[in-house]
């Protein structure tokens, strides 16, 4: 067992699930959509984007795309929380709440295929 | 170090980030939940707590030390508590992070890495044709020097990184990448551009043989199209070279024993040759001719043995004297020491006519002529210098020849370079015979003094000579003769100070010395020696149709659409016509 395998398993297992658990629930309804739990799948997504540094091969390149991918949508998710609640103060109208859950539904995607190539990659090893 | 484990290093500097970066993301993650979970007080007094939004813009300003102070309500102590714990984290996690970047940016290997990225990109980006110069030597250096004026780059490899860091010194006016490594390696070579498509040719000039071998076989697989000239000082070197069919071997003193060689049987072509190799702006002197006897050589090293098949062929009895034993049965050997006077007088100094000194020893080679001249005054000198930082010595002390081996090598690399017709155009001189090249040498010495010339190339192409050859490719236009372009383009009158030597055309025909009557073609490629200042204007001339035409004709064509209009109005008027050249019906 590696350990370096297993956190960099774990924290990309991680992202997808808190990403999972934001997006899950009725779309426009903010009562299903913590941003606690946005703030924790926006930490865990950088820190697996820190973890794909520095990897020459191939398949590393797409794990960091991927995980970029994952940042860049979770993060406009949360300026799109920010500017609604803070700026503008609408609070979490159900247009707002659409747009916050279906940009981390993007962010999921990236994340599904970030864990489907670790699958694969784990596959590949034939021990 | 090969640019493959520069490139790891490089990721290895991003996995050693890794851990500074998450655990600033950590910290901050934590501060700013942590604040958002601490009761506090709104302004009036109500319980309320700091939303993530307001809680991340506090951990960010207090994180960098900025601190705008308390947002959107003064905290209350339980959200000060926190606070002070985020302070002091956030200050941990900067100076973790901080200080192994900073440790990162001082590693060597890094530093290498980085530098190896910016040289392999200025080269990539290079988007004029260029040399790659291996080696930055005596040989390096003035080759450099002399493509910088000409407007060809160059792209330089050296293993000696006090010589790179000399580069910026020598004041050349474009940028020249250079990189410290071993070009023996073919992925330096590929990184410095062997493969790049503006790549002209590589010049393998190390004082190593091997290694320009190595370089002459990279070439070779890598880029079969692409010229090499290589520098080889021995013949192994040369033939193992000439096996894999390196088009340019370049041996300094094989190419010295041809030019005495030349010199002794035939001294008006080779005093021809000296002055159209010779660096232009100097001045070539014409010494005597290498007289026939017995000579002395001492130091029979690499240039020893070469002069002595040299002279022995021409038929001139050598006496070698040198520190290693003879071989068994050779007459000619003296064993001593060339600087002291026993061994000279031993091989009878006084009596012969010529002495070569070529030791790899500078010095030694000085006080080997300085000895021999004392004891016979008349003696034909041959001195070889090995260092150019000698210079003053040799200078001081009047040879007859001085052989600069990394001279040699420069001269022969930009003949090949910068004047690819010269090459035959020389064998066609050695063949022609000695009274052919005494007359040559008395026209062009008598036109052109006995500074050396400028002696380039002008091919009549798109690229070199586009306003001729537009003219040219007028279907039935007027035949344009090589006496008629060579005219100044600010002064009709004046002819150029320059000859056409050889014309090369396109079907592979060759004219030597051409006559002024001589049609030009497209396709032509001309050989021309001259002025510096004849070639600035022929190549105006080439290339802008206005100064082609006043030339030629003498008409002044005006430019821009306003003015062509009006002279063609004045012309069907005023019946302007072209003028004939003063003194075209004499010539």
């Amino acid at each position: 067992m590696n350990l370096e395998k297993v956190i960099f398993g774990f924290f990309i297992v991680l992202a997808a699930t808190l990403n999972f658990g934001f997006f899950i629930g009725e779309l426009d309804n903010p009562i299903h959509h913590d941003v606690y739990e946005l703030f924790a799948a926006i930490v865990v997504n950088l820190i697996a984007t820190v973890l794909k540094f520095g990897d020459r091969t191939h398949i590393g390149a797409i794990h960091l795309s991927t995980s970029l991918v994952a940042d860049l949508q979770l993060i406009a998710a949360a300026l799109v929380w920010g500017y609604s609640v803070h700026v503008a103060g609408a609070g979490m109208t159900p247009e707002i709440t659409t747009k916050v859950v279906s940009l981390s539904g993007g962010a999921l995607f990236a994340n599904v295929v970030s864990v489907v190539i670790l699958i694969a990659e784990t596959i590949m090893q034939k021990r | 170090m090969n640019p493959a484990a520069y490139e790891s290093t490089f990721f290895l500097a991003l996995r050693r980030m890794r851990a500074p970066l998450i655990t600033i993301i950590l910290i901050y993650a934590v501060s700013v939940v942590g604040l958002t979970l601490v009761p506090g007080v709104d302004a009036e007094g109500q319980p309320t707590r700091l939303s993530l939004f307001h809680a991340f813009y506090f951990i960010s300003y207090t994180a960098t030390t900025i601190g705008f102070g308390e947002i959107p309500y003064a905290f209350s102590d339980g959200q000060r508590l926190w606070v002070i714990v985020c302070i002091y984290l956030s200050v941990i996690g900067w100076a973790y992070s901080i200080g192994t970047l900073l440790a990162l940016l001082q590693d060597q290997n890094f530093r290498n890495a980085v530098r190896l990225q910016r040289f392999g990109q200025k080269v990539r980006h290079l988007r004029e044709p260029f040399y790659l110069v291996c080696g930055y030597g005596e040989t390096g250096q003035l080759i450099c020097r002399a493509l910088d004026p000409l407007g060809l780059r160059a792209v330089v490899i050296e293993i000696d990184e006090g010589r790179v860091s000399q580069l910026d010194l020598h004041g050349l006016s474009a940028d020249v990448p250079a990189l410290a490594a071993d070009a023996r390696q073919p992925e330096v070579l590929k990184l410095a551009g062997l493969t790049h498509r503006c790549c002209r040719g590589v010049i393998a000039l190390t004082n190593d043989d091997n290694a320009n071998l190595a370089i002459a076989i990279a070439a070779r697989l890598l880029a079969p199209g692409l010229p090499a000239l290589c520098r080889a000082e021995t013949v192994e070197t040369a033939n193992n070279m000439a096996s894999f069919g390196t088009r340019h071997i370049i041996n300094p003193f094989d190419k010295f024993g041809r030019y005495l060689a030349l010199s002794l049987h035939a001294p008006a072509a080779y005093h021809l040759l000296e002055w159209l190799t010779g660096v232009p702006g100097t001045v070539v002197e014409p010494h005597r001719d290498p007289p026939r006897g017995r000579w002395v050589l001492c130091g029979h090293g690499r240039f020893g043995k070469v002069m002595v098949s040299t002279l022995e062929e021409m038929g001139i009895p050598v006496t070698i004297i040198d520190h290693a034993p003879p071989v068994e049965g050779d007459e000619r050997w003296v064993r001593g020491d060339g600087a002291g006077a026993p061994a000279l007088l031993a091989a009878g100094i006084r009596e012969v006519v010529g002495v070569v000194a070529c030791t790899n020893d500078d010095v030694n080679n000085l006080s080997i002529v300085v000895t021999a001249r004392e004891l016979n005054p008349n003696l034909f000198v041959v001195l070889r210098q090995n260092l150019q930082a000698n210079q003053a010595l040799f200078d001081a002390f009047e040879s007859d020849f001085t052989v600069v081996p990394s001279q040699i090598v420069a001269r022969e690399c930009l003949a090949i370079l910068t004047t690819p017709l010269l090459a035959p155009f020389l064998s066609e001189i050695k063949q022609r015979g000695e009274a052919w090249a005494s007359t040559l040498l008395d026209q062009l010495t008598e036109r052109f003094g006995w500074e050396a010339p400028t002696v380039w190339s002008a091919r009549v192409d798109a690229d070199q000579a586009p306003a001729l050859l537009r003219l040219l490719s007028v279907p039935a236009g007027p035949p344009v003769t090589l006496g008629d372009v060579l005219f100044d383009p600010h002064d009709r009158a004046q002819e150029l100070e320059c000859r056409v030597l050889y014309l090369a055309r396109a079907d592979d025909s060759t004219v030597m010395l051409p006559h002024r009557h001589t049609p030009i073609q497209a396709g032509d490629r001309l050989l021309l020696a001259g002025r510096g200042a004849a070639r600035g204007a022929l190549d105006l001339t080439l290339h802008n149709e206005n100064a082609l035409d006043y030339v030629l004709w003498g008409r002044e064509i005006p430019g821009g659409w306003v003015w062509e209009q009006l002279a063609k109005f004045h012309a069907r008027w005023l019946g302007s016509g072209n003028a004939p050249r003063s003194g075209d019906a004499a010539s």
